[in-house]
């Protein structure tokens, strides 16, 4: 288990830490030792515990029993400063940056030097020349982080790290907002960085990155560390079975499609957000019974808007959505829903779900006015407690207890909480949204086989996701949208360059 | 953080640690009244035997209860749905004139039992009134609801004032009160309740609207965790972005809730102007709007803590008065500062014991 990752003495050991959260026990004695100038991955499902063991090495929790040591010195992390002291840098999966400030302003964040701003300025630039030229970090230090592209904030972000003499650097999901061609893009520098003696830690559920970049890698299962491996020795089967405690099929098997009738046509859709920006840019398409079809994109390119005016959340500024032919005009989500179209939404924990309720209460949210639930305006809680079960039952959703508090389901039997509910009313249409966020590996198998089955079962389904392999693997078509517009559609044995180059807007 | 996830059973949640809070403010106003010089365990013999010594003392603390059910009652239902009605003071003072306007026009004709039906509609009416324009302009405009309903407290009682003086008031009378209800206008009172008993109501105002709180407690458990409406309001309260999701109307539902909010308010006169003064008086309310935001907050917006709580309240109101009159150095400003101070262990603070109850439960289960 204590496998040294590299030929290198460890920069940072952790011996025996242990942490449990009530009775959960998050971290079951850990010991890790990452090499000095490599870079380590940890890969392991929500809830296998890397989170609790990164916020433990950076200062956010502290470990009940175990040891840290960093260069070989025992320390003791108390907080977040101290971290930074012991030359330990964080890069968060959501970037913790001052929007309406400049990249020089954000790196001297909370490293000032004194009360007067003018020397600290002098120095910061001076410093972020020095690092630019080290590293291969070129950023304009005077542009607006609001006017930067996700994958130069990102740049930013390490920049603040090493600003503060980081030798050890954490990246939490880091590729989550980019492109490909971005995260290609930060594998060169962090690889700049790993032959310049930095230490890397990089924390993924992505199996090809953790192939394409990393020395050695460590794989976490239900808070313990189940192995260690040199990246080179290992294959991402045998990854996923370690992640997974069991064998997983990662490519979903799939019949031809048997395209029926359009059942859902959307014509010159135009959708503005809050601000009055417009997300969506006159957008047309159609999905037939009996196929799937998934929108690609970079997230924030307008597919969660388009989503939500599908599903009658935001109102469309002008354009027409046909459901069987017929406009549905300013149709409510209720209203859809009589029509025939269920939503599983792109965020469970604010959509999706009330996550304070009771399992049986998110069981019906959108249906409650269902005569099977009741009739006239009572609840009939017998009925809904039963029809929950059998959802639960069917869905294999664990812990098998209607009773229990949905915040207390792990992010993959939420969604499944969802899934149940959309699928079990046997709709027309399914809108499906990010099905697969935060979900992990059994439960994204067990997801994907019920949408391939809803498309067998001759219903139109609508896949948006930002996880490209999601996308390729189940559409019949790919629909690929930048800046609010469909740039293009491919079949879905399209490959990922020609993919990625329309996901960053460049046509091919 | 790591403590707040772990469940406890609800005999902790719901028993122990409300107890131990109640405990603590108790000890606190113990040492606020030793520092004036008086002795605290004679001081609580005063407040408990005020409040519960005698026929008449249980009497007075049940009739403040019942006024505090029915406005916690009020801001519990409002709560759930996510609205934080500030304005039952004003709405139950604007539900006395429904229910004066009923015993006025009624009493004349028939007993009182014929009266009463049409006063709770008529109060909750009035009551609801009240709060639908601050409902309306939440729904519909985004103003918010604390602002509106505040604000409508002030309209609510200068209306008042007005009409009392210049419409309702006795002709050749100066009290800005309405003519005195005849027994067809009048809530009876429970004697016969406290003789079950063996107790003596004596002059103690303690009346029929009490059961008609207990009916209403029942009707907002049943509105809350049994109807499809209770379901919407309550998805709406948590998740305002998961009520949308579910095609929940969110004007519809602040209104309803408000309408049912204001109406519980309401009702709040008929304790106090058809059961005790059997007038309508200028100021009857008399706070009790604000003690149903403590009621509701301590009793967790659920009817049986919020029957509990308002008890609880009518202890403290009663038993105070009685104090302060045995205690002269205890003034009623100082049986407000013990009032605060139940309001700020059990209410605001209500979670500064968890931990340690969490760590205790643990080790006592050996987990």
């Amino acid at each position: 288990m204590n496998l040294q990752s590299s030929a290198n003495e460890p920069a940072i050991e952790l011996v025996g830490i242990d942490k449990k959260f009530g009775t959960v026990h998050a971290n079951k004695n850990i010991n890790l030792s990452v090499g000095k100038g490599s870079i380590h991955g940890i890969i392991g499902e929500n809830g296998a515990g890397k989170s609790t063991l990164m916020s433990i090495l950076y200062g956010f929790y502290h470990a009940d029993e175990g040891e840290i040591r960093i260069q070989g010195r025992p320390v003791t992390i108390r907080d977040s400063q101290a971290a930074i002291a012991a030359g330990i840098g964080m890069v968060h999966q959501h970037f913790m940056l001052v929007e309406n400030f400049t990249v020089l302003e954000n790196v001297m964040l909370g490293a000032e030097g004194g009360q007067l701003l003018a020397k600290g300025v002098a120095g910061a630039r001076k410093e972020l020349k020095r690092l630019e030229t080290d590293y291969g970090l070129d950023v304009d230090p005077d542009a607006l982080i609001e006017e930067l592209p996700v994958g130069n904030q990102q740049r930013v972000e390490i920049l603040k790290a090493l600003y503060r003499g980081a030798d050890i650097l954490i990246l939490d999901e880091p590729t989550g907002v980019l492109t490909p061609a971005e995260a290609d893009h930060l594998f060169r520098i962090l690889q700049v960085l790993r032959d310049q003696g930095k230490t890397i830690i990089l924390i993924t559920h992505k199996l090809r990155e953790i192939m394409a970049i990393t020395d050695t890698v460590s794989v976490m299962r239900r808070g313990e560390m189940v192995a260690t491996r040199k990246t080179a020795e290992t294959t991402v089967t045998e990854l996923a079975e370690l992640m997974v405690g069991r064998r997983v099929l990662l490519r979903v098997e799939k019949g031809d499609a048997n395209p029926g009738p359009v059942l859902l046509s959307v014509k010159n859709l135009t959708v503005k957000d809050g601000r009055g920006v417009t997300m969506v840019d006159d957008v047309s398409f159609d999905v037939r019974a009996g196929e799937i079809v998934g929108i690609a994109g970079v997230a924030g390119n307008g597919q969660s808007e388009l989503l939500e005016a599908l599903a009658g959340i935001r109102k469309p500024v002008s354009g027409e959505i046909l459901i069987d032919g017929k406009p549905v005009g300013a149709a409510d989500p209720a209203a859809l829903r009589q029509l025939g179209l269920a939503h599983i939404p792109e965020d469970r924990h604010h959509m999706g779900l009330v996550l304070k309720f009771e399992e049986y209460e998110n069981s019906i949210l959108g249906y409650h006015h269902d005569p099977r639930y009741g009739r006239g305006s009572m609840l009939d809680l017998d009925a809904v407690r039963k029809s929950a079960e059998e959802q639960i039952e069917k869905y294999d959703i664990r812990p098998p207890n209607a009773r229990l508090k949905t915040a207390n389901f792990s992010g993959g039997n939420q969604q499944k909480i969802v899934v149940a509910r959309e699928i079990e009313r046997d709709p027309k249409m399914l809108l499906v949204g990010q099905p697969t966020r935060g979900v992990d590996i059994g439960a994204i198998e067990f997801i994907h086989r019920r949408i391939i089955e809803m498309r067998g079962a001759g219903k139109a389904v609508l896949l948006v996701s930002v996880e490209l392999d999601e996308i390729r693997s189940l559409s019949d078509r790919i629909l690929v949208m930048f800046a609010g517009k469909v740039v293009g559609e491919k079949t879905s044995d399209a490959d990922e360059q020609t993919l990625g180059l329309m996901m960053a807007g460049i046509a091919a | 953080m790591s403590t707040a996830s772990v469940p406890l059973p609800a005999w902790i949640n719901y028993g122990v640690i409300p107890l131990l809070n109640l405990i603590l403010a108790f000890l606190f106003s113990g040492l606020v009244v030793w520092a004036i010089g008086e002795n605290p365990l004679e001081a609580l013999n005063f407040l408990i035997q005020g409040a519960l010594g005698r026929g008449d003392a249980i009497g007075f603390t049940l009739f403040y209860a019942t006024s505090f059910i029915f406005t916690g009652l009020s801001v519990a239902v409002a709560f759930h749905a996510g609205l934080f009605n500030i304005g039952s003071e004003g709405q139950a003072y604007v539900g006395g004139l429904g229910a004066a306007l009923v015993a006025l026009s009624l009493d004349h004709y028939v007993p009182w039992y014929v009266t009463m039906p049409f006063a709770v509609v008529g109060a909750a009416l009035f009551g609801a009134a009240w709060a639908f324009i601050p409902a309306w302009l939440q729904a519909k405009r985004g103003s918010h609801i604390v602002i509106t309903t505040i604000m409508f407290n002030f309209i609510g009682a200068a209306l008042m004032v007005y009409l009392l003086v210049n419409v309702f008031i006795v002709p050749g009378k100066m009290a800005p009160e309405t003519r005195t209800f005849l027994a067809g206008g009048q809530l009876p009172k429970l004697d016969w309740l406290m003789a079950l008993f063996g107790l003596k109501l004596g002059p103690a105002p303690f009346n029929v609207s009490f059961i008609i709180a207990l009916v209403m407690c029942y009707l907002v458990w049943l509105l809350i965790w049994r109807t499809k409406l209770g379901y919407e309001m309550r998805t709406l309260g948590i998740s305002p972005t998961a009520a949308v999701y579910a095609g929940i109307p969110y004007v519809r539902t602040v209104i309803i809730a408000m309408l049912i909010s204001g109406g519980l308010a309401g009702m709040m006169s008929l304790n106090a102007v058809m059961g005790a003064s059997a007038r309508l008086q200028v100021e009857f309310v008399a706070g009790a709007g604000f003690v149903g935001i403590a009621v509701s907050l301590m009793g967790r917006s659920h009817p049986v803590g919020i029957v509990l709580a308002a008890i609880l309240f009518g202890i403290l109101y009663q038993g105070g008065a009685d104090l302060s009159f045995e205690m002269p150095n205890i003034t009623r400003d100082m049986i407000v500062v013990i009032q605060g101070l139940v309001i700020f262990f059990a209410g605001a603070l209500e979670y500064m014991l968890r931990p340690a109850m969490v760590r205790l439960y643990q080790t006592a289960t050996g987990k």
